[in-house]
């Protein structure tokens, strides 16, 4: 129930399309998406596989809530091992596809192999096909949306594409969906081009219903809303100023990573904060933001629609970014400002609108940036290197034009796409790659915010902040405060932080509800949803499931204990101002609480006992 | 006291559950791609626009169907169509200068907004108050309240 129940495989190596009933086991115990697709994923690669290969498979899922009413019902994920991390990879993306996807009548497409040529998924319904992508490839996202829309002749059709630096190896390029929206981290972009598939477009007219309790369905749906739109943080902060909300508030408590994270606090976070996107610009008086916006089901609307001042240098005589299109986030504006040091919002915009335009991760590319800065400050690469320009922090022309670089993956672009592990490794400086396995930190520093790093140093994917978001009790006190600076309590916090995010992710909604929302409130949705009794205690399980079979796949693809640890410098090197002033990263104090709570051994492995309590395999 | 849907574009976020909602209602499905409220998006602008059926009073549709099929409901004053007579014949379609009421191939009849009976699910289904169901006689009540907040009339210090 609320389930398609059936789900496309297809084979690009043959072209073959088949139709398969969804796993009815495997649907119980890991409920749908990010859990679901990632059951499918272990069980058909193998994780020591080379990600950019054809033996691993990407995988487009949506949960039983996809598609409903169900306020933040319309997220997808994609799933599949991912080249920047050599982790499980899953990314979740808003806007319209996903439910678009269910309502065409799948649960999930599964992608396997690798077409001879460029092609292009087409699905109407039923009816799904392979087409000849020629024509797209070597373009960006946003031209392929537009020929698509052309070629079909159909304004509603949804499209997911990758762009050229996805085509040209880049290894954190992202799927951008509807112009503006991607799953956009760990390189599950990169794995899609691997694979010639250029683009999906899905046009569904089915609808989405089968409920278990319609009645109680909508009663629980309106309650749902009904709490959100109650709640500060979801009924006004985000409306008002996106998650952009934080740029301030992170700043003051000192946990705003600049600089490449040598700092913990930047004297420009004004300048680049939500609030200053409702200003007025001083050359045309107009502000930044245009409007909110929201994707399909929600009742928050937290995404950005801006535009940049035309006079600005980054767009001079280049009217395609003089319109309105998806505007910056918390996580976007820090990492391309304040880890830069630079202070220029129109030209963190521009940068953004790249970064969506040919389909990459601004976070990674933003932090990958401010470690070439440091390394040019170092004097470690030099001007030669970086393009012939000045590479320092601050340098708002040196960030725009790495984008451009990066985007069409000319010169210095090259290197910057290594991402900034492989980049510092190249150079010969691995210790200012602020990563874990691989993957960039988000605009939190675990020195001013303990329990995030421990997220970070254990998230199953490299560092990321919405694997387990405890800046919500940390700084914003939900469901109650916690000291951000001790260290003491955090691993049982973080655990069930994690736990949580799995079972809303796996739901289809998106893990902002949770500003407002426990699983007392998503629960009752998905049992009217779905039958079956599923309680908050049931979706906990399955959270803690989906966490140790990722965890699972980890360590069958190489990754050990080592890996859940967070750069030196984040232990050794105390923080030099603000509330979080002389202190370091306690992570390794956290790790073997953590271990155990998980039930884990002191290696990190799962015991016996865990995988049994959970019905994994041995 | 007849009512009018009232669309205020400018607080729209393009969140689709107004569509959810009507075709629910109307279909027992969630499926924007049947729901008799559209919101439209001009993305370059930066604007989200809901637009459905006025209920016009003369109504082109209802002069337009050659076998009586659409009829007004008194009480809400909404042009409804009856199935049983509909034919879709689409002739309606055509004659509507607003596009407000289309084809249903899985049914092959037409569709378009009627009210809800008196109780609209795209506005109780809006977050924003973007639609909202007022007196028909003062569909320009808000807007008019809005200019008049902005009619300085409070003494002036000089005077």
């Amino acid at each position: 129930m609320s389930w398609a129940g059936k789900l496309l495989r297809v084979n690009l190596t043959t072209g073959e399309i088949t139709t398969e009933a969804l796993n009815e086991e495997w649907k119980n115990d890991y409920l749908g998406s990010r859990g679901l697709a990632s059951k499918y994923l272990s069980e058909e690669i193998d994780p020591a596989c080379d990600p950019l290969s054809p033996e691993n498979k990407m995988i487009m899922a949506t949960g039983p809530l996809t598609g409903t009413m169900a306020a933040t019902g319309g997220r997808y994920v994609v799933v599949t091992k991912g080249p920047l991390t050599n982790c499980i990879a899953c990314s979740n993306s808003g806007g319209f596809i996903g439910a678009e996807m269910k309502s065409a009548g799948w649960d999930m497409v599964i992608f396997e192999g690798k077409s001879p040529t460029p092609v292009y998924l087409y699905i109407e319904n039923d009816h799904a096909e392979l087409m000849a992508a020629d024509d797209i490839w070597g373009t960006s996202v946003w031209n392929t949306d537009e020929w698509l829309h052309n070629k079909h002749q159909d304004p509603l059709l949804r499209i997911a594409a990758v762009g050229r630096p996805a085509e040209n190896g880049c290894f954190y390029a992202g799927i951008v969906n509807d112009l503006h929206r991607a799953a956009g981290r760990s390189g599950v972009g990169t794995v899609m081009a691997s694979k010639n598939l250029k683009a999906v477009a899905i046009r569904g007219t089915l609808g989405v219903g089968n409920l278990a309790d319609p009645a109680g369905f909508m009663k629980a749906v309106n309650e749902g809303k009904a709490v959100l739109a109650e709640n500060p943080v979801t009924g006004q902060g985000l409306p008002a100023y996106g998650t952009q909300v934080l740029m301030n508030v992170i700043n003051e408590i000192g946990a705003l990573p600049t600089n490449n994270m040598k700092e913990v606090q930047f004297d420009g976070a004004h300048a680049i904060s939500g609030e200053a996107m409702h200003e007025p610009r001083k050359s045309d008086g107009r502000p930044n933001l245009t409007t909110n916006a929201a994707c399909f089901g929600c009742t928050i609307a937290c995404g950005r629609i801006s535009t940049i001042d035309q006079g600005h240098f980054s767009v001079e005589n280049k009217s395609k970014y003089w319109g309105n299109s998806g505007g910056l986030e918390y996580e976007a504006a820090w990492a391309l400002g304040a880890d830069n040091g630079v202070d220029d919002l129109d030209a963190l915009t521009y940068v953004n609108f790249v970064c969506n335009e040919e389909g990459f991760d601004p976070i990674t590319f933003g932090a990958t940036v401010a470690a070439a800065m440091e390394m040019y400050e170092d004097g470690v690469l030099t001007k030669e290197q970086t393009g012939g320009i000045e590479f320092n922090f601050g340098n708002a022309v040196a960030l725009t034009k790495a984008v451009e670089w990066v985007a069409s993956g000319e010169g210095f672009g090259q290197d910057l796409a290594l991402g900034s592990k492989r980049l510092c490794e190249k150079y010969g400086r691995p210790e200012l790659s602020m990563t874990v396995k691989g993957q960039e930190f988000p605009a939190y520093d675990p020195r001013g915010i303990q329990g995030i790093g421990l997220n970070y140093a254990t998230s199953n994917r490299g560092a990321c902040h919405v694997r387990g978001y405890t800046v919500a009790s940390e700084v914003l006190g939900i469901p109650e405060k916690t000291d951000p600076l001790t260290a003491e309590g955090k691993p049982g916090l973080v655990k069930a932080f994690q736990d949580a995010t799995g079972a809303v992710d796996s739901a289809g909604l998106c893990l902002f509800t949770t500003f407002a929302w426990s699983l007392d409130n998503i629960a009752p949705q998905v049992e009217a949803a779905c039958g079956g009794g599923w309680t908050a205690e049931r979706l906990v399980e399955v959270g803690e499931r989906i966490w140790n079979l990722e965890r699972d796949f980890n360590l069958k693809a190489g990754i050990t204990s080592a890996d859940d640890t967070l750069p030196e410098r984040l232990r050794t090197e105390a923080a030099k101002t603000g509330p979080a002033k002389g202190i370091v990263s306690k992570v390794e104090e956290m790790m073997p609480e953590y271990y155990e709570l998980r039930g884990w051994s002191s290696d990190g492995v799962p015991t016996d006992e865990t995988r049994k309590r959970l019905g994994l395999k041995d | 006291m007849e009512k009018s849907l009232v669309i205020n574009p400018d607080k729209c976020t393009g969140c689709l559950q107004c569509e959810l909602a009507c075709s629910y209602e109307n279909e027992g499905v969630f499926n924007p791609s049947k729901s008799r409220i559209k919101v439209f998006t001009f993305h370059q602008e930066g604007r989200f626009v809901p637009y459905t059926c006025t209920q016009c009073s003369d109504a082109w549709c209802q002069q337009a169907c050659p076998v009586d099929a659409i009829s007004l409901n008194p009480i809400t004053g909404a042009k409804v169509v009856n199935d049983n007579n509909c034919v879709g014949c689409k002739v309606c379609t055509i004659s509507c200068p607003f596009g407000t009421i289309n084809y249903n191939h899985s049914t092959g009849k037409v569709i378009k907004c009627d009210l809800c009976d008196g109780d609209p699910k795209c506005v109780s289904a809006c977050p924003t108050q973007a639609i909202t169901y007022v007196d028909a006689d003062q569909t320009g009540m808000e807007k008019m309240r809005q200019w008049a907040t902005q009619t300085d009339n409070s003494p002036s210090t000089n005077a």
